[in-house]
């Protein structure tokens, strides 16, 4: 045991000689919580559009000005002609054009029928949709008012939605759990990894296998500053949103650390099997990066649903660890489930860490021999 | 060997890092052709001093030339004279011996044809055509030292730096190391070197020894074990050295 | 000149000795394409909808099938009660309940209005708006339809009706993969740029060549370009090989000029190239460098425009987002690819990736000390 605490003490000696690094390792968390929680953001706001008014009449300026106070709109003054407009969607000027035909108002009130047109550039579709729809029921109000939308209707249905969790629909209980997943996958996976990687390539990893410590025992001790310096991370990232992003836990404190401290072991695991598989410090850090990077992202189900993937990719994320503690963190974060809510979940995790384990220590005895 | 023609020369050459006084005030000169030897315990200053020469490092204080420029305004001219082989191993381990004299060869403006006759013989010279193209990964440490010196005289400069250039090489690898510095030397090469070898410092012309970061000693052997009344070199060093309050 | 071709053989050697490297940077980058964006699917679809209809009345079940048939939900199940349809939004097995009150047919005939619940779980606030809207559409549609039936329609056509004709540019069909291709190569390019030459200089000084490179009278910009030419070389492949797979695997043609959208991943991947160089002279270690840039990369995937719009972001944001060359890459990529923009159209993106690419490779020069 003091065998391992010495070497214990000579990775956390590692890890706290290297300021920059530990900057970046406490920075991360910080970042991603500010972007996430304030840069980022679903709702599409400030569009650039375009609006031609053939007709100049009072019908299409009382829309127009609807439009305009609206606030999801900024009216673009300078295009004003349909040879200009193909430019604009070209240069990435406007996202949207409205074109009132001549005689609007006339058509409006005298034939009972008017058209509007409006082209959306859908080169982005969620935003092309969401404008439109936006545009939509902007025309839609106007036009119910004109009905003399005063009157009431007969045979009303009324819907009365709640929003459970999240009232007010923000976007922080989505993406805490996702910013967490991630950063604790990528910062053990790539430390640990990295770490070992270049005890290896410098050939100080020969001097420690020879001392009469146990080899295992020499790589799990590269571990534990790891897991100390990430679950530093998880009290972070969860003080801030809570304290900056007034999300409170809804959950167990315990139970939320102590799966944390699961799933950071999970990660720790494969990066330890990365490193033991790997030669240089360069291909751990591609695999570790580029190839966990994205996955993560995409695969945990944080920022693109699961449910939405064709079956192989379903069937892929289930390896992906990331998933089963978002869906963890979420359970206890956000709806304060208790154990026997995730029990599945967390059993998975601990199956992908016994897998991974074990097939480390079978490619490690096996680079003894 | 000795025609008096100076091609270093130090005043009170310093280096500091915060409060420790790497070198302090070093003041020598070295003739055009000889073997001079730069001899001190470990942590001495040797490297320190040696890099500053270089160009690598820039003193904090003092003054010095090498081939007649000056190290803080014309470091990149003295590059051109000059060449150098570090403590640490530094030919790349992932190209083959062929491609690291071609790469070094093709930095100091060899042209191709020189190139060719050059590393064919140099190749030659050092009985590794087997091994042209092997990694020079999977050479063993006597041949990577000696490639190391080749690929540092490669280009016929004035002068070349070695810094301990035999260390953890055996007793026949350091005499033939020994043969291709004298070879160079013969051919007009200034030769600076640091060992902390007492029989290679009977190799040298002169020889200056350095204790915690100051120049204690300097002339030609014999000079030095008759001044301190020694009869080795062994002797003259630990003399000197056992002064020292730095660590060895 | 001559320099640079020597140190263009050594880099060039050493990238293509390290078979492991070389594997990893051009396949990975090329199945995560492949993959990636049939995942990153954004449409909200297939919403799990139960449903506790206490009325069983014929208006109810028309409703629901109303609902159902609309292609945005997915019938989960039926349940007596809201009590025991909860457990399943805690289980994430069904995202929207829907109640009918007992007496929703009677009460909708008789007193002229009836209430219906709907609990939404709103963890992922843009699903649950989008479903819980289309859901209030669908019932104001079938509303619309109740009162067909019940009123002579003559009332109705008396008032003016706006119709809207919408058409969607450059992409009709929507097809979200369109829209995430682009941005995931633009991604994908410049995690290849950035990790590769961040790591090269300080890999030298780590293994300690750069001293013997140091002592030659090597001039510091030709160094610097003999390490960011192979990198280009090799970035310029694996563009080509994104682009033949966008167009292989999803049928995305280049709408725009070919040349346009070379030169401005030429001139991009000076600028990542240069960035990563910048690091690397700033850094000890491969670690530290590797961390670094790391860090960056996040901010720039993440504030690049590649899951949501730089307009909606605050000012703030706007303006981090100016300085982040990735950001400029994804818009001038999609623009090309998709919209057909040409030369004129990128000219101001491409002056700025020039003004990127000689700050950030003139700081990578002039902060790369031969001297210590």
């Amino acid at each position: 045991m003091e065998q391992f605490i010495a070497f214990v003490k000579k990775e956390f000696y590692h890890v706290l000689r290297d300021r920059r690094t530990l900057f970046i390792l406490f920075g991360m968390p910080l970042a991603q919580i500010l972007i996430f929680g304030f840069a980022l953001t679903n709702e599409v706001k400030n569009a650039r559009i375009a609006v031609f008014d053939q007709a100049k009449d009072e019908a299409s300026q009382q829309l127009i000005s609807r439009i305009t106070a609206s606030g999801y709109f900024e009216i673009q003054e300078d295009v004003m002609d349909n040879s200009l407009m193909e430019d604009a969607f070209k240069s990435g000027k406007i996202k949207l054009a409205i074109i009132f035909p001549r005689h609007f108002e006339n058509d409006l009130f005298h034939q009972h029928h008017a058209q509007i047109q409006v082209i959306a550039d859908a080169s982005d579709p969620n935003t092309a949709t969401t404008l439109t729809s936006y545009i939509s029921s902007i025309i839609q109000d106007y036009q119910a008012e004109l009905a003399g939308g005063a009157a009431v209707m007969p045979y009303q249905i009324i819907p009365e939605i709640r929003m459970l969790y999240n009232p007010q629909l923000k976007g922080a209980p989505n993406f805490v759990p996702g910013v967490m997943a991630l950063v604790l996958m990528l910062v053990s996976v790539m430390m640990t990894a990295i770490s070992i990687v270049r005890e290896k390539e410098t050939g100080t990893m020969e001097v420690l296998l020879v001392s009469p410590f146990k080899p295992t025992w020499v790589i799990l001790s590269k571990a534990v500053p790891y897991l100390i310096l990430s679950l530093v991370n998880v009290l972070t990232i969860l003080l801030m949103s809570v304290y900056v992003l007034d999300l409170p836990i809804a959950g167990s404190w315990v139970l939320l650390l102590a799966e944390s401290t699961l799933f950071i072991i999970t990660c720790l695991t494969l990066g330890i099997f990365i490193s033991i598989k790997t030669k240089s410090q360069q291909v751990a850090m591609l695999i570790s990066l580029m190839g966990m990077l994205l996955p993560t992202i995409m695969f945990s189900g944080f920022m693109f649903p699961i449910e939405n993937m064709p079956l192989p990719l379903q069937l892929i994320s289930n390896v992906v660890p990331a998933k089963w503690f978002y869906i963890i963190i979420k359970s206890i974060m956000i709806k304060g489930l208790g154990f026997e809510g995730i029990w599945k979940e967390t059993l998975i995790l601990i199956m992908i860490t016994l897998f991974f384990f074990l097939l480390s220590l079978r490619s490690f005895k096996i680079r003894l021999e | 060997m000795n025609s008096g023609e100076t091609v270093i020369k130090t005043a009170n050459l310093t280096k500091q890092f915060g409060d420790f006084v790497a070198v302090n005030q070093i003041s020598f000169e070295v003739y055009k052709g000889e073997i001079f030897g730069f001899l001190g315990a470990n942590g001495a200053g040797k490297t320190t001093a040696m890099r500053m020469l270089c160009g690598l490092s820039i003193p904090s204080s003092g003054n010095a030339t090498v081939a007649g420029f000056d190290i803080y305004r014309q470091p990149e001219q003295i590059k051109r004279q000059i060449g150098y082989m570090s403590q640490k191993f530094s030919l790349y381990e992932d190209l083959t011996v062929k491609e690291n004299i071609h790469f070094f060869g093709g930095i100091y403006g060899l042209d191709n044809q020189e190139l060719k006759t050059k590393s064919d013989a140099l190749i030659a010279q050092l009985g590794l055509q087997s091994e042209a193209k092997t990694l020079v990964r999977e050479l063993p440490l006597g041949w990577k030292q000696k490639l190391a010196f080749s690929v540092s005289v490669l280009h016929k400069p004035k002068i070349v730096f070695l810094d301990e250039p035999t260390g953890g090489v055996d007793p026949v690898t350091r005499r033939q190391f020994w043969t291709l510095i004298y070879e160079a030397a013969s051919n007009g090469i200034t030769v600076f070197v640091t060992t902390h070898y007492m029989d290679e410092a009977e190799y040298c012309n002169r020889v200056s020894i350095m204790v915690d970061g100051s120049i204690e000693a300097l002339g030609t052997p014999q000079e030095l074990k008759t001044q301190l009344n020694e009869t080795t070199m062994d002797g003259v060093f630990y003399q000197l050295a056992r002064g020292a309050k730095r660590e060895a | 000149m001559k320099t640079i071709k020597f140190l263009l053989q050594k880099e060039f050697k050493q990238i293509f000795r390290n078979k492991a490297i070389l594997v990893l940077i051009m396949v990975m980058p090329i199945v995560q394409l492949i993959i990636l964006p049939l995942a990153a699917d954004y449409e909200v679809k297939n919403i799990n909808l139960s449903v506790v209809d206490q009325d069983h009345s014929p208006y109810s079940r028309q409703l629901i099938s109303t609902i159902t048939a609309s292609g945005y939900f997915r019938l989960q199940g039926y349940h007596p009660s809201i009590q025991e349809a909860y457990p399943l939004i805690e289980q994430d097995k069904s995202d929207l309940i829907l109640e009918i009150p007992q007496g929703f047919e009677r009460n909708l005939i008789r007193e002229g209005k009836q209430q219906l619940y709907i609990a939404v779980n709103a963890i992922n606030g843009t699903k649950a708006g989008l479903g819980g809207a289309y859901l209030t559409r669908i019932i104001r549609d079938y509303n619309q339809d109740v009162r067909m039936e019940w009123i002579p329609p003559t009332r109705f056509q008396a008032s003016p009706a706006i119709e809207i004709v919408s058409s969607n540019r450059f992409n009709p069909l929507l097809n979200y993969q369109f829209f995430m291709v682009p941005g995931i190569l633009a991604i994908l390019l410049t995690m290849v740029g950035g990790f590769l030459s961040a790591l090269n200089i300080v890999k030298e000084k780590e293994i300690g060549t750069i001293e013997q490179i140091n002592v030659t009278p090597i001039k510091k910009h030709h160094f610097i370009l003999g390490k960011l030419i192979p990198f280009w070389v090799l970035g310029n492949v694996v563009f080509t090989l994104g682009l033949l797979v966008s167009w292989l695997v999803y049928g995305i043609f280049l709408q725009g000029n070919l040349l346009a959208m070379y030169c401005f991943i030429w001139v991009f991947l000076f600028a990542i190239l240069g960035f990563g160089l910048l690091i690397s002279t700033y850094t000890d270690t491969q670690q530290q460098a590797m961390f670094i840039m790391f860090f960056f990369m996040m901010v720039f995937i993440l504030m690049g425009g590649l899951f949501t719009t730089i307009e909606s972001m605050p000012g703030w944001a706007k303006m981090i987002s100016r300085l982040n060359p990735v950001s400029y890459l994804i818009t001038v990529m999609r623009m090309i690819i998709l919209k057909g923009s040409g030369w004129i159209d990128i000219l101001p993106h491409m002056g700025i990736m020039l003004l990127f690419s000689g700050i950030l490779n003139g700081w990578a020069i002039w902060n790369y000390r031969k001297t210590s």
